[in-house]
């Protein structure tokens, strides 16, 4: 069929079943646009491009499909950059489309040019400059091949200009062809053997789950194993929902603000089998004394993780969706009336989360942000997504919110970027249109992506905000109080801005709750409202996250403040 | 520190270079040295890297995370197999008609190869392995080296198997 680059692209992402694209236009993209306008392509017009590469990924969290977006050459590609390292970080799917000057401008320094390919490849999967139009059907099959495949993440497809009016013959490749990536990641059987033996003699195994098994889509799988074996599991930040939180053997979160039997579990158990993880600092504490006293399994499709942080003496290198099926057969034939084996472990992880629940101070004469996050996840139902900025709030959310389920607890783990909470939920919403969202955000994180409100407002997009208004910037001002003096060096935010006023201008509702009374039922009322509402909580600007292993310290060193 | 010579096959496409720099400066990797050219398949590159690395353990994360690579096809560590490597080194050094004669015998000595020659110096062509190399050059000192060019080293195996069947 004979079509332009720009159509060709609209016509590969329909094959690709992209039911939505976020972007911003620009000089280098116009004629992609045109596309999009001719054709009626869905699209979002977000109001800056971060918005557009965090609503891609917010969508792509939710769904496990590629979130797409688009962006024009220079100053608009370059503010993918943050979106896309955050999209890496933590392995998310995603093809960026970005234009790039014209074929006879590119390297002179033209107007609008930046070297993407060069600026994105350190943070990316994979990315590609195309320069010739044929190129552009093989390479958007390949992006999105590479983007979901294997350990996913972002695929950056920088196109010339002149490449999206050239005209040529249009014809979708049926099959990828890439001599050094086959997007098959199948294992040793016996690896499995191996980690099933192990886990056979041991006395106080642990599971501990990451971002990987909510990406294979393996959480059913996994959660039969652990009910018919009675091994506790524990958590990364990433892994949150895989389990619900409320099970009685998940000891929650680890690491640097996890729980405190999560933290001792590790240190005590024999085995620690681990799936889908990455063995990063924030969780680790101290590497050198991190489960001193276990041997550690690691089910694992990207090779270059096991024993990058920590060795491992039983490795299972391959996809999840190969290992976990086969992994739930061995355990049901070999390990046959394990919680028994277990049991006096299981009943002492158990009781240790029992005497030190995560917790706060129920007698405070405020609204304490533990307990509004707590209250939150009382009000909403099983289905609800929950996304996080970054701070003490994303931290509280991480204790407080009882995940129920995988794919519905949206953050930026890895690398921490305030400001991807109102996109994300946005994307998240559009993807899932029939599920209540709700953005658990600062009053510093807001503020880096608060142009979205009007994104909101414009196409009804129907998300939550609950703004933890505590008026510092929490994280950094509890770390300047631990480790630096009580010097709140930047960290006090005494704003003029009215967060209310502020959702109103921007055309969504606008609420604020401050002092018990009445707390619950105004917060109700805000959730269960028509419509994009912002929800202003007032909260003392003194709480700490707690429990806290100070950077470098080892996990059973922790501030419990109790 | 140790050193190792990976031999690495990639499509023969742009920004392959940028792709495996880039991850080499990213992961803060130690190089010794690094060279590309085209193969007997027309649409494949090698890329032969001699890296430092503290242990097997740094050594396995260097292949593990270049591996990773979409346009990399194959990487073959020649230090686990019995091969050939050399260095190929243009040696500028300042020579007279007094000193040309000296300079001549060593450079025999090394089984190299003057390749020009003017009044005030000569260029000395020289290949071997890197202690060779090193060993010439400190020899070459006293004439005095104007200029050194180094191409790195490069390895292959013993024996009929290529690295793309390895
Ligand atoms: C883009 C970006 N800049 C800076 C930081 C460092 N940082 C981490 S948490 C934090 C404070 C966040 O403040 P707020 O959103 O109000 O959340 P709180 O901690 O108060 O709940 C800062 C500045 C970051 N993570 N991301
Ligand atoms: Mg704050």
């Amino acid at each position: 069929m004979l079509m332009n680059g720009a159509q060709a692209i609209l016509e590969s992402l329909r094959r690709e079943e992209v039911d939505i694209v976020f972007g911003y236009p620009g000089g280098a993209v116009l004629d992609l646009y045109d596309a999009v306008y001719q054709a009626k392509f869905p699209h979002i017009l977000t109001r800056h491009e971060q918005g557009a590469v965090h609503a891609a990924d917010g969508y792509a969290r939710a769904t496990g499909k590629v979130g797409v977006c688009f962006a024009t050459s220079g100053p608009g590609a370059t503010n993918l950059i943050t979106g896309i390292a955050t999209a890496n970080m933590d392995s998310i799917p995603m093809v960026c489309i970005t234009g790039q000057v014209g074929n006879p401008y590119i390297g002179k320094d033209s107007f609008q040019e930046a070297d993407i390919v060069g600026i994105t490849t350190p943070i990316t999967k994979h990315n590609y400059l195309v320069k010739k139009v044929e190129q552009l059907p093989r390479v958007i099959k390949e992006a999105f091949f590479i983007a979901r495949t294997g350990r996913p993440g972002p695929v950056v497809i920088d196109i010339a200009k002149d490449v999206f009016s050239t005209q040529f013959e249009y014809e979708y490749p049926k099959t990828v062809n890439l001599r050094g990536y086959s997007g098959e990641f199948t294992g040793k059987e016996e690896e499995i053997v191996a980690a099933v033996e192990a886990i056979k003699n041991a006395k106080r195994p642990l599971f501990f789950i990451g971002g990987g098994l909510t990406l294979s889509g393996q959480s059913r799988l996994f959660r039969e194993v652990v009910k018919m074996s009675g091994i506790p599991v524990i958590t990364s930040l990433m892994g949150l929902g895989c389990v619900p939180s409320s099970d009685e053997g998940f000891l929650g979160m680890v690491g640097m603000h996890g729980s405190y039997a999560a933290n001792m579990a590790v240190q005590q158990c024999d085995l620690l089998i681990t799936l889908g993880a990455r063995f990063d600092d924030r969780v680790t504490g101290k590497l050198s004394a991190f489960a001193p006293n276990a041997k550690i399994v690691h089910f694992e499709v990207d090779k270059a993780e096991i024993n990058k942080n920590v060795p491992v003496e039983y490795p299972v290198f391959g996809d999840l969706r190969w290992s976990m099926p086969i992994f739930l057969n061995l355990m049901i034939r070999s390990c046959d009336n394990y919680e028994k084996q277990i049991q006096e472990w299981r009943e002492h992880v158990i009781a240790m989360n029992k005497e030190h629940p995560f917790a706060y101070n129920h007698e405070a004469n405020t609204i304490l942000p533990q307990q509004l996050i707590e209250t939150v996840s009382k009000l909403v139902d099983d289905d609800t997504i929950v996304v996080t900025d970054v701070g003490q709030h994303q931290m509280w959310a991480a204790q407080f919110f009882n995940s129920r389920k995988p794919r519905q607890f949206l953050t930026s783990g890895g690398l921490g970027t305030m400001g991807y909470g109102l996109p994300a939920a946005m994307g998240a919403k559009l993807a899932k249109p029939e599920h209540k969202v709700v953005v658990f955000t600062g009053d510093g994180s807001v503020m880096m992506n608060i142009q979205e409100l009007a994104t909101m407002a414009d196409n009804n997009i129907d998300v939550k905000i609950v703004l933890l208004h505590n008026s510092v910037l929490g994280m950094v001002y509890q770390w300047q109080k631990l480790f630096y003096g009580h010097r709140f060096s930047n960290t006090i935010m005494d704003t003029k801005v009215d967060f209310v006023k502020l959702a109103e201008a921007m055309g969504i509702k606008g609420v604020r709750i401050q002092g018990l009374d009445g707390f619950e039922a105004n917060l109700q009322a805000a959730l269960e409202g028509e419509g994009a509402t912002l929800i202003d909580v007032i909260l003392p600007p003194n709480e700490d996250v707690l429990p806290m292993v100070a950077p470098g310290a080892q996990l059973d060193n922790m501030v419990l403040g109790e | 520190m140790k050193k190792y010579n990976l031999a690495i096959l990639v499509d023969n496409k742009p920004g392959v270079l940028t792709h495996v720099s880039g991850l080499i400066s990213r992961r803060a990797f130690n190089i010794e040295s690094i060279s590309a050219g085209y193969t007997e398949e027309t649409d494949v590159t090698r890329i032969n890297i001699e890296v430092s690395v503290e242990d097997k353990h740094e050594l396995e994360q260097v292949i593990n995370q270049l591996s990773k690579l979409i346009d990399i096809i194959k990487i073959v560590n020649l230090g686990e197999v019995d091969s050939i490597v050399r260095e190929l080194v243009l040696l500028k050094v300042r020579a007279n008609r007094e000193t040309l004669k000296d300079i001549r015998n060593i450079v025999d000595v090394f089984r190299g190869k003057i390749v020009d020659i003017s009044p005030e110096n000569v260029v000395i062509e020289i290949t071997g392995s890197q202690g060779k190399i090193e060993a010439i050059c400190e020899m070459m000192a006293q004439f005095e080296i104007i200029e050194i060019a180094r191409t790195g080293t490069i390895a292959i195996s013993r024996g009929p198997v290529p690295v793309k069947n390895m």
